[in-house]
């Protein structure tokens, strides 16, 4: 086990450089100018040169990686040229609010995808299974922004049931749990669908298994088999898919807490990259690309707990 | 006499839809006595699976369908009974061991857990006696050390291993017959014989009956009792071990005795007789073996024989039985 999550670490580090190298070469290619931004639209152009040349812009684009990976190591993202604050700092205060985000929709949607996926398995062909599978692709298909504003306009707007700009407080005040509601549904809505429909093919393919005409043979009962020898079985793939999934979620974030204006890391990069802060939208690129290790590793450890033929190794 | 523990009378099992139908047991009809055992040999194909499956009732319906027949298990008839004393039954008083022991037991448990469970579905026993008992069992199957192997997964045993697992198993409620599907088929020469060995082993101790298929005449004339074959779908000819062995009436069985010998070519024994068994959705007027019968005349090909007995226990499904010289 421990080893597992050792390997993960040692492998994730290339896929960090490759995303640092990324972050920073798009940041250099984006339009706009850093010296620009600090100085104002109305700063006459030698102020600009002499910010240029303080900040080190000039300098080759291996130089400026250098400087840029050098002061990363120590901890230094840099400040925001909006605000002035360090990048650390407003990364620090967004994570939190994607975290619960993230959590609130999660924590939701994986049972609730795995329990309609298992539904539609056992019922297979029949009305249920139709309805959960067209439900599912509706899922799939529909694209994200379309799902927050339909949720907006109907249980924000008509019939004001839930908030739908901001956040309320933390995920454990009325408030804050109000707030969640309508991003976390709309998020969780998108990922039910790959759920259901991975657990669905997984479930019927693992009742075909001698192991289940095993269990069967020993007389337990249906839901038994189902549960205990199907679905437990079934799960080791739907985990990994989750896994790959968590791009997809990640960026369902970042519209998602556009659309709602929630304070969290998705909504920093895009107002960073609209303003040109490129500091800050190389932290919060970072900041994405570790969530998207740090979700696979645990991915990676639940399949190990799951399935011990990968433990025992 | 007694009546029988087993007895299978006129079984028809279906498979397909609508005009698809067709029959993959065909009007088979055995019995098999408390503490004996019998064997049903035939190729592969010819309906040995689906005939244990439906004692156990564990055809899966649909595609597959109880057409007619009944099977009395100790007086009741399971193709009548509620699915719950089925269930009581499946694992109680009938346990089951399977062809494939690689893929018969679910990888995620440990094999302890895997038997526990089924002590827990029959019994009340405590979590802790259960384990006890699993150990007891898996000792009872020889495999070494049970008491630290019960906490292996399957994966970290060998096949011939898993089977022993699987007997034990399937022998954890002390049933009252055991059946078993080719258990050793799977499995390398010298286990087969260890595996058949300890089979025959417990059923000394534990009295169970046995109901063992086999596409093996070498496996039958070692631990069976009485032996039924089967030719696609049908019985084709019943004896006694010895009578069978000794004194073999129908072609098919002829047949297959001629390809006996023949241990070198182990996997495929059987096939030694020209042709191979017509798919159970081929419709045949007479015989369904005439096509690769050396005996075949005319009535064989237009009017399927009836099984009748030649001798007190000695039935056959053929025109031309009792075969001239056949007899020994
Ligand atoms: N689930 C199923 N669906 C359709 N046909 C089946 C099914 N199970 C068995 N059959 C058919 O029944 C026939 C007998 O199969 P089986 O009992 O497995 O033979 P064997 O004697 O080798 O054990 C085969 O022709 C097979 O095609
Ligand atoms: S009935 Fe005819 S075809 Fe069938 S086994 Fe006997 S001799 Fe052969
Ligand atoms: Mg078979």
């Amino acid at each position: 086990m421990i080893e597992t999550i050792v390997n993960r670490l040692l492998l994730s580090i290339p896929v960090l450089l490759g995303v640092l190298i990324l972050g920073f070469v798009l940041v250099q290619v984006a339009p706009g100018d850093p010296a620009r931004v600090l100085a104002g639209p109305m700063a006459p152009p030698e102020v600009v040169a002499t910010i240029r040349e303080r900040m080190g812009l000039d300098d080759p684009i291996v130089v400026q990686f250098m400087r840029y990976m050098g002061r990363l190591m120590q901890g230094d993202l840099g400040r925001s040229l909006i605000s002035n604050k360090t990048v650390i700092s407003e990364l620090g205060a967004a994570i939190g609010p994607t975290v619960e985000l993230m959590f609130a929709c999660l924590i939701w949607s994986i049972p609730a995808g795995i329990a309609m996926g298992t539904l539609a398995a056992v019922w297979r062909g029949s009305l249920v299974d139709r309805v959960i599978m067209a439900f599912s692709v509706a899922g799939v298909s529909l694209p994200i922004f379309f799902i927050c504003l339909v949720l907006i306009q109907y249980l924000g707007v008509k019939w004001q049931l839930l908030p739908f700009i901001g956040r309320g407080g933390p995920l454990w005040t009325v408030d804050g749990l109000r707030h969640i509601a309508l991003p976390a549904l709309s998020l969780g809505l998108i990922f039910i669908g790959p759920v259901a429909r991975m657990t669905r093919s997984s479930v019927l393919e693992v009742l075909r298994l001698d192991h289940v005409r095993t269990a069967r043979a020993k007389g337990l009962s249906e839901r038994a088999v189902i549960l205990r020898h199907g679905l437990r079985n079934a799960l080791i793939p739907v985990i990994t898919l989750i896994g790959l999934q968590a791009g997809y979620l990640l960026g369902g974030a970042v519209v998602t807490e556009t659309i709602f204006s929630y304070p969290g890391i998705g909504r920093l990069a895009v107002g960073a990259i609209l303003s040109a802060d490129f500091p800050l939208t190389q932290g919060a690129i970072l900041v994405l690309a570790l969530a998207f290790i740090l979700i696979n590793m645990i991915v990676d450890i639940l399949y190990a707990l799951l399935d011990p033929r990968v433990q025992k190794k | 006499m007694a009546a029988p523990l087993l007895s299978v009378e006129d079984l028809r099992v279906e498979f397909g839809v609508d005009r698809n139908v067709f029959p993959a047991v065909d009007g088979v009809s055995f019995a098999v006595d408390r503490g004996a055992t019998l064997g049903i040999v035939g190729e592969s194909g010819c309906g040995k699976s689906v005939t244990s499956l439906a004692i156990m009732r564990l055809v899966s319906v649909p595609p597959g369908r109880y057409a007619g027949g009944a099977i009395r298990f100790d007086g009741q008839d399971l193709l009548r009974l509620p699915e719950s004393r089925m269930r009581a039954l499946r694992g109680g008083r009938m346990g089951m061991i399977f062809q494939e022991p690689m893929t018969s037991l679910n990888p995620v448990y440990t094999c302890g857990d895997q038997i526990v469970e089924s002590l827990k579905v029959h019994s009340d026993l405590s979590a802790r006696a259960a384990r006890d008992r699993a150990i007891e069992l898996l000792d009872l199957v020889r495999l070494p050390s049970p008491a630290k192997r019960v906490d292996d997964y399957p994966h970290q045993l060998s096949g011939g291993q898993r089977q022993r697992v699987m007997i034990a198993l399937a022998l954890a409620n002390d049933p009252d017959l055991l059946i078993a599907d080719e258990p050793t088929t799977a499995l390398d020469v010298t286990i087969q014989a260890q595996i058949l060995e300890l089979m025959k082993d417990l059923q000394d101790r534990t009295g169970t009956a046995i109901l063992l298929i086999t596409h093996d005449l070498g496996v039958v004339a070692e631990t069976c009792d009485e032996v039924v074959v089967m030719y696609a779908g049908t019985v084709v000819e019943q004896a006694p071990t010895a009578a069978l062995f000794g004194d073999p009436q129908h072609p098919y069985t002829v047949g297959l005795m001629a390809a006996v010998p023949r241990i070198d070519v182990a996997a495929d024994r059987l096939a030694t007789i020209e042709g191979s068994v017509p798919p159970p959705w081929q419709v045949l007027a007479g015989c369904r073996f005439a096509s690769r019968c050396p005996l075949a005349d005319d009535r064989c090909r237009n009017e399927p024989p009836p099984l009748r007995a030649i001798a007190p226990a000695h039935r056959v499904a053929c025109w031309h039985a009792p075969i001239d010289g056949a007899a020994a």
